[in-house]
C-alpha cells in the first residue's frame, strides 16, 4: 500500500475533510481577568480517504487527541469544518448525525477506563446494536461474530472487563467499534499502554480489519515506529498545527520539516552497532505553552534554522517536490536520515 | 566494551522477593542472579510484570516489608552484603555509593522545597561538603545535565520545572555524591520524544563525569540499544538471558528475546507483518510450570522438559546465558528483522 498521489486540494473522493479547525479552551472572563485561552488546535486541515490510514503525530499538547475528539464531536471546534462523507457534520440534520455517528467510531488509548466495569463484554457489545434497532437473536450472533473477529472467544461474553487483560481488553474496544460497520475509526493512542509482545498482536489485528471491511484509520500517537509502520500519510503536528503531511516514506526518509527531523532523530536505533554513528539533533528548551503560542512559525523558539521572518510571518502549508508532500516552514530543507551511516 | 577485570561492583545472587496478596504469594522475583562490574552499564529490559523494578528496589532496601519479603538471596555491593545491613547503615548507602533515578519526576522531588536545596541537602546529608560548597556544586551539576540558568533555577520549585527538567534535576540529585552505582528505573518512559533526548544525553554526561556503573532498568530496547554494555532479560520474574548488547541484539538464544526484537515495529523500513509473541505474560501467583514462557514459546511446541523442568541460567558461549533447553537450536536463524 503507497499511499495516495492525488492532492487534498482536489478532495473529493475524500471520506474524512477537516478544514482550518480550530479548538481553544478557555479564554472567557473570570471577574476582571481574562486568562489567555488554551490554544489546543490552532487551524488544522487535512483529508482522509476511504480504506486509507492516516498517522497523527507529534508530542503531548500538540493538539492530536483534540484534534480527533472534535472530529467525531467530543468536543465542539471554535471555528473551522469536519466534512464527513460529504456531509458537514456541524450542519447536519439530526438523521444525518445519526448516520454520521454510525460510520465514525472512536477507540480510546485505556482499554481499563472506556469501558463499563458494571457491564459484561456481551452487553457493552450488544449496546450498539440493539440501539442500532437489531432483534434480539440477531444481536446474539453479531456480538458472537464481533468476538471472533477481534480474536476473543465468544463463550466468554459473560465476562466482565476486569477478567481481561490489557490487550484484551482493548479487543472488546475495537469489537464495539466495529458493531454498526463503521468507515472510519479513529485510533487515540490504541497500542500505547500495552506490553511490547501484546502492542503487535494488536497492531496486525488492526492491519487485518481494514483489509478485510476496508476501514479508513486516523490513527493518533506518539510513537513513531508504531506510526511508521501501519500509517500510508502521516501528519506532524506541533502546538496545535500540523508541519508536515506526506506519505510515509516522505515524512520518514525525506522530511523537510526540521521539527519533524529533530523528531525522528530522537528516536533511540533499536541497532547497537550504529551506536555512536547517526547525528541526534537535540532541541534546546521545552514546549512553550499553548496558552501563549508563540509568533509567526510556532516552532522558531526552538529551531536552530530560524531567521527574522520566521519570528514574524507564519508559514502556511505548502507543496514541496511531490504532489502529496505539504510542509509548514521558511527554509525547508532535506536533512541527511538519521540512518545514514558513514562507516 | 572492557573485559570484565577483577571484582564485580554488585552481585545479585539467587534474589527471591515475594508479596503477599489476597489472591496468594506473588513471586516478584524469583531466584534472579547478575553481576555488574564498576563502570559499566547494565540494562535490565522485561515487560510490566517481570520483575524488573522490585529487584532494584530489593537492591535499595525499598521494599515495603509487609507485604513484601525477601525470601532467599544476596545482594553483595563492593563486599558487603546489603540485605543483612541495618537501616541505618542501608540509609548511609542510599544516596551515597548507589543513587536512583525514578519515573515521575514530580513524586520523586519535594514540592515545598527548591530543586536547589534537595541537591545541596543530599550532598549536605552525607557530610563531607559544607553549605557555600554544597550550594555550588548543586548549580554546577544542574548545569553539567542541561537545566538553564541553573543560578536561578537553584531558588525556583518543582512545580516551575518541566518535566524534562525535573529529570534533569534529578539526574543531578543521583551524582552529587559520586555514586559508584546509579540505578535508573524507566528514567525517560514519561517525556516526549525530544525531551527523552535531552533527558539521555544528560545521562550521558552524568556517567561520564563520574565513571558510575549504571543498571538502567527499561522497556525500551532503542534506550538500551544506545545506553548499555551489557543487557539483562527478565520473564516472570526470572532472569532469561544475558548477554552483551550486541550478541544481545543479533544472536539472542532464548525464544523470549528472539520474540520481543522481532514484535518491534521498525521506524526504518516497512517490515511487513509483525510477529507478535502469542498470548499474554504470566501472572506471577500461578506461573507456569517448568519454563514460564513454554505456554507462548515457538521454539518449545509443547516439549516436554520445557513443560516440566524449570530451565536454570546456563553459559551458553563466553559471557553469553540463557535459560532455554533448547538455546542450541537458536542459532544464527534470528537475525532477520534487525535493521539494515
Amino acid at each position: 500500500m503507497t499511499g495516495p498521489l492525488t492532492a487534498p486540494a482536489a478532495a473529493d473522493g475524500a471520506l474524512l475533510r477537516v478544514e482550518g479547525l480550530v479548538k481553544h479552551y478557555g479564554g472567557a472572563r473570570h471577574g476582571f481577568a481574562t486568562p489567555p485561552a488554551i490554544q489546543a488546535v490552532g487551524g488544522v486541515d487535512f483529508t482522509l480517504k476511504a480504506g486509507e490510514t492516516l498517522g497523527l503525530v507529534g508530542e503531548s499538547g500538540c493538539g492530536k487527541s483534540t484534534t480527533g475528539r472534535c472530529i467525531i464531536g467530543l468536543e465542539r471546534p471554535t471555528a473551522g469544518r469536519v466534512v464527513f462523507d460529504g456531509q458537514d457534520v456541524a450542519t447536519a440534520s439530526p438523521r444525518q448525525l445519526k448516520a454520521i455517528r454510525r460510520d465514525m467510531q472512536y477507540v480510546f488509548q485505556d482499554p481499563y477506563s472506556s469501558l463499563n466495569p458494571l457491564m459484561t463484554v456481551f452487553s457493552t457489545l450488544a449496546e450498539p446494536l440493539y440501539l442500532s434497532g437489531m432483534r434480539r437473536n440477531d444481536i446474539r450472533d453479531r456480538v458472537a461474530e464481533l468476538m471472533r473477529l477481534v480474536g476473543l472467544a465468544p463463550e466468554h461474553g459473560n465476562r466482565f472487563p476486569h477478567e481481561f487483560s490489557g490487550g484484551q481488553r482493548q479487543r472488546i474496544g475495537i469489537a464495539r467499534a466495529l458493531a454498526l460497520n463503521p468507515k472510519l475509526l479513529i485510533l487515540d493512542e490504541p497500542v500505547s499502554a500495552l506490553d511490547v509482545s501484546i502492542q503487535a498482536q494488536v497492531i496486525n489485528l488492526l492491519e487485518d480489519l481494514q483489509d478485510q471491511f476496508g476501514l479508513a484509520y486516523l490513527f493518533i500517537a506518539h510513537d513513531l515506529s508504531v506510526i511508521s509502520h501501519i500509517c500510508d500519510r502521516v501528519a506532524v503536528m506541533y502546538l496545535g498545527r500540523i508541519v508536515e503531511v506526506g506519505t510515509r516514506e516522505e515524512i520518514f526518509e525525506r522530511a523537510l520539516h526540521p521539527y519533524t527531523q529533530a523528531l525522528l532523530s530522537a528516536v533511540p536505533i533499536d541497532d547497537p552497532d550504529l551506536r555512536g554513528k547517526t547525528q541526534r539533533i537535540v532541541l534546546s528548551g521545552d514546549l512553550p505553552s499553548p496558552a501563549r503560542p508563540p509568533s509567526g512559525c510556532r516552532f522558531h523558539t526552538r529551531c536552530w534554522k530560524a531567521q527574522a521572518n520566521c519570528k514574524q510571518t507564519p508559514p502556511t502549508l505548502a507543496r514541496m517536490h511531490s504532489q502529496s508532500q505539504l510542509v509548514a516552514c521558511h527554509y525547508p530543507e532535506e536533512r541527511p536520515l538519521v540512518a545514514t551511516i558513514q562507516a | 566494551m572492557a573485559p570484565h577485570r577483577g571484582a564485580p561492583l554488585l552481585s545479585v545472587e539467587g534474589l527471591v522477593t515475594e508479596f503477599r496478596s489476597a489472591d496468594g504469594i506473588v513471586h516478584a522475583v524469583d531466584e534472579v542472579s547478575y553481576q555488574l562490574w564498576p563502570g559499566e552499564t547494565l540494562a535490565v529490559v522485561g515487560e510490566s510484570g517481570s520483575g524488573k523494578s522490585v529487584t532494584a528496589m530489593s537492591i535499595l532496601g525499598l521494599i515495603p516489608q509487609p507485604p513484601g519479603r525477601i525470601a532467599a538471596g544476596r545482594v553483595l555491593f563492593e563486599g558487603r552484603d546489603l540485605l543483612t545491613l541495618s537501616r541505618r547503615e542501608m540509609r548511609a548507602v542510599r544516596g551515597k555509593s548507589i543513587a536512583m533515578i525514578f519515573q515521575d519526576p514530580m513524586t520523586s522531588l519535594n514540592p515545598v522545597l527548591t530543586v536547589g536545596f534537595q541537591i545541596a541537602e543530599a550532598m549536605l546529608a552525607h557530610g563531607g561538603v559544607g553549605r557555600r560548597e554544597a550550594h555550588e556544586r548543586a548549580i554546577a551539576l544542574l548545569q553539567t545535565t542541561g537545566v538553564p540558568n541553573a543560578s536561578e533555577r537553584y531558588h525556583q520549585f518543582p512545580h516551575q520545572y518541566s518535566g524534562g527538567m525535573r529529570q534533569r534535576a534529578l539526574i543531578a540529585m543521583a551524582i552529587a555524591n559520586r555514586p559508584r552505582l546509579v540505578i535508573a528505573d524507566e528514567p525517560t518512559t514519561a517525556l516526549d520524544v525530544t525531551i527523552q533526548a535531552q533527558v539521555f544525553e544528560a545521562l550521558k554526561l552524568a556517567q561520564a563525569e563520574t565513571e558510575a556503573a549504571m543498571i538502567l532498568i527499561t522497556h525500551d530496547l532503542g534506550l538500551v540499544a544506545e545506553l548499555a554494555d551489557r543487557v539483562v532479560v527478565m520473564y516472570g520474574g526470572r532472569v532469561v538471558e544475558t548477554a552483551d548488547v550486541r550478541t544481545l541484539f543479533h544472536a539472542p538464544r532464548h525464544p523470549y528475546t528472539v520474540g520481543l526484537l522481532k514484535s518491534l515495529p521498525r521506524i526504518h523500513g516497512r517490515a511487513g507483518r509483525l510477529t507478535p509473541i502469542p498470548g499474554a505474560p504470566p501472572s506471577l501467583i500461578r506461573l507456569p510450570s517448568g519454563c514460564a514462557f513454554h505456554p507462548r514459546c515457538f521454539q518449545s511446541q509443547g516439549r516436554e522438559p520445557c513443560r516440566m523442568t524449570r530451565p536454570g541460567l546456563r553459559e551458553i558461549e563466553v559471557q553469553h546465558n540463557s535459560a532455554c533447553h533448547f538455546a542450541e537450536e537458536l542459532a544464527v536463524s534470528n537475525r532477520e528483522g534487525a535493521p539494515a
